[in-house]
């Protein structure tokens, strides 16, 4: 056991290591998987923005700031499927699945190599945040906490996209569902408040995981758009919904993944 | 072979790769294995070198060793060049190479040539062909499959012919030929001695041949005929000849005929060649 668990960690590093070897090569991936959350930076900050009033006052761009960063979170989980769908369609799954590897170390290793990535993405993000006049206002502590909830959220949703990606084993279908992930973080309180919306939407915009995680970066980011007082319970508190929500998609996700994986069809 | 390559579990049956059974020993199965595809499975976003040692890595080489075991293919399969190239910019015939070195890293006992050579050209072709000899010579089993029966014929040791899903046909490609047996072409050089000909073929073949045209007989001869007993009949019965041959069956033949013979309406038919 002792041995396997070590082979488990030694095949899984080195599957990081090829995400980031690839990263090298492609620089140009990563910019192009910002110009998306770029432009919302600029759509919304500046055009819908100017139009959109913060509940409880404050600038929009503020209060805009979280919601991308829980966005370009749950996008990487699209990022990932089509990761594991492109190479399950390309035979290197294959190629991985006829070697003498630790069986659990192709989807740890994919999910684990998506937190660096993560990171970098994060980071680039907060720079185009500060850029627009977005700040942390509750202290280095607390942003990190922020930061490390966005990361505990996307290992979480990794975890989805590999599962995803197991099962669509075709990058041509991978690539179709990118699109679906935009009404997902559009139907939450990324954007604009959930108030507004009909009853129907806000309970669902409300336990959209996504609401939790923007709320949860707004408490801790010290940025307004605070939950008013009839606010639904993932957004009243984001923060244990946020991991709440981190640990259930894990608890079904990663045994689903790992079952995917060994499976031979 | 995504069965014995323990891709995929059998409906029903056992199989063993040496002495291993691919379903509970699949880890010591996959030891033993190397896997080539139809479609090259090597990371395109890495360069040929960094797949080779990803591969040797997860093959459980140490660092060391995976490098320098890449840097010995990359020599031997003419890929040093493009090694540091990134492997989406190679070629069809560069990326095949790269994906079947990938599949060397740790010399196989057997090693699963799913198609290797469909789409290449013929330089290509004849690379990987040399390749899988020279790994058959090293002790290698080679299990290759392929549309080509001219490939079949030229690499293999024992064919089996399947068709869907069904072996119809087994042995080394010269037992095959032999089973179909060979044609007899006879020209004449004057027209006049066609039934005269004919009937001398008829008593020698045990069938009565086909003309293709005025000067021009064929027939298919039995296993045991042999050239010279046609050439002294003919010339027995003062027949002048301007060609003869004894035409051996090709592969495609032998396909042909094995599978028309189980169903006319084929339309989805592989070879398996094994050489060892």
């Amino acid at each position: 056991m002792g041995t396997s668990l070590r082979w488990t960690i030694t095949d899984g590093l080195t599957l990081v290591e090829r995400e980031l070897r690839q990263m090298r090569h492609e620089p140009g991936e990563l910019v192009a998987s910002l110009i998306f959350p770029a432009l919302m930076v600029l759509m919304f900050g500046y055009i819908m923005g100017s139009a959109i009033k913060v509940p409880g006052g404050g600038g929009y761009r503020e209060y805009l700031m979280p919601g991308l960063f829980a966005m370009i979170t749950f996008s990487s989980m699209m990022a990932m499927t089509l990761k594991v769908a492109t190479d399950a369609s390309r035979g290197v799954m294959d190629r991985l699945r006829s070697l003498p590897m630790s069986r659990l170390a192709v989807p740890f290793g994919q999910t684990g190599a998506d937190v660096p990535s993560g990171l970098l993405n994060l980071s680039i993000m907060a720079g185009m945040g500060l850029l627009v006049g977005w700040r942390p206002h509750e202290g280095p502590l607390r942003a990190l906490a922020a930061f490390a909830l966005l990361v505990l959220l996307r290992y979480a949703l990794s975890w989805v996209g590999c599962y995803l990606g197991f099962r669509v084993k075709n990058e041509q279908v991978a690539d179709q569902m990118v699109p679906l992930l935009f009404p997902i973080t559009m139907l939450s309180n990324a954007f604009v408040p959930t108030e507004g919306m009909p009853a129907v939407l806000r309970v669902i915009a409300d336990w959209n995981p996504v609401s939790a995680a923007t709320a949860a970066c707004r408490d801790l980011f010290g940025n307004p758009g605070a939950p008013t007082a009839d606010a639904a319970w993932p957004v009243a508190h984001p923060i244990l919904a946020t991991i709440g929500w981190s640990v259930l998609l894990m608890a079904i996700f990663m045994p689903l993944s790992l079952r995917a994986y060994q499976r031979r069809s | 072979m995504r069965i014995l390559a323990t891709l995929a579990r059998p409906d029903a049956g056992r199989a063993r790769i040496a002495g291993h059974d691919v379903v509970r020993e699949a880890d010591r199965v996959r030891a033993l294995i190397g896997l080539a595809g139809q479609y090259a499975a090597v990371d395109e976003r890495l360069t040929g070198r960094e797949n080779l040692q990803m591969f040797g890595r997860l093959h459980h080489l140490s660092r060391a060793r995976a490098r320098r075991r890449a840097d010995e293919l990359l020599e031997r399969f003419g890929l040093t060049e493009a090694a540091d190239r990134v492997a989406g910019t190679y070629s069809g015939g560069m990326r095949r190479r790269l994906d079947l070195i990938a599949s060397l890293l740790v010399t196989p006992r057997v090693l699963f040539l799913d198609e290797p050579t469909t789409g290449l050209d013929p330089r290509s072709r004849g690379e990987i062909w040399d390749a899988v000899r020279a790994l058959a010579a090293d002790g290698t089993t080679v299990l290759l499959t392929t549309q080509y029966l001219e490939e079949a014929d030229r690499l293999a040791d024992d064919v089996v012919v399947i068709d869907h899903g069904r072996v119809i046909g087994q042995g080394t490609p010269e037992e095959l030929k032999a089973d179909l047996g060979g044609r007899i072409e006879v020209e004449l050089a004057d027209a006049d001695a066609l039934p005269a000909a004919s009937a001398v073929l008829a008593r020698i073949t045990g069938t009565d041949p086909a003309a293709s045209d005025q000067r021009r007989l064929t027939a298919p001869a039995p296993a045991d005929l042999r050239l010279a007993d046609a050439v002294r009949e003919l010339d027995r019965a003062g027949i002048a000849l301007a060609d003869i041959a004894l035409r051996r069956p090709s592969l495609d033949e032998v396909f042909l005929h094995l599978t028309g013979r189980t169903a006319r309406e084929t339309d989805a038919a592989a070879t398996e060649g094994e050489a060892a």
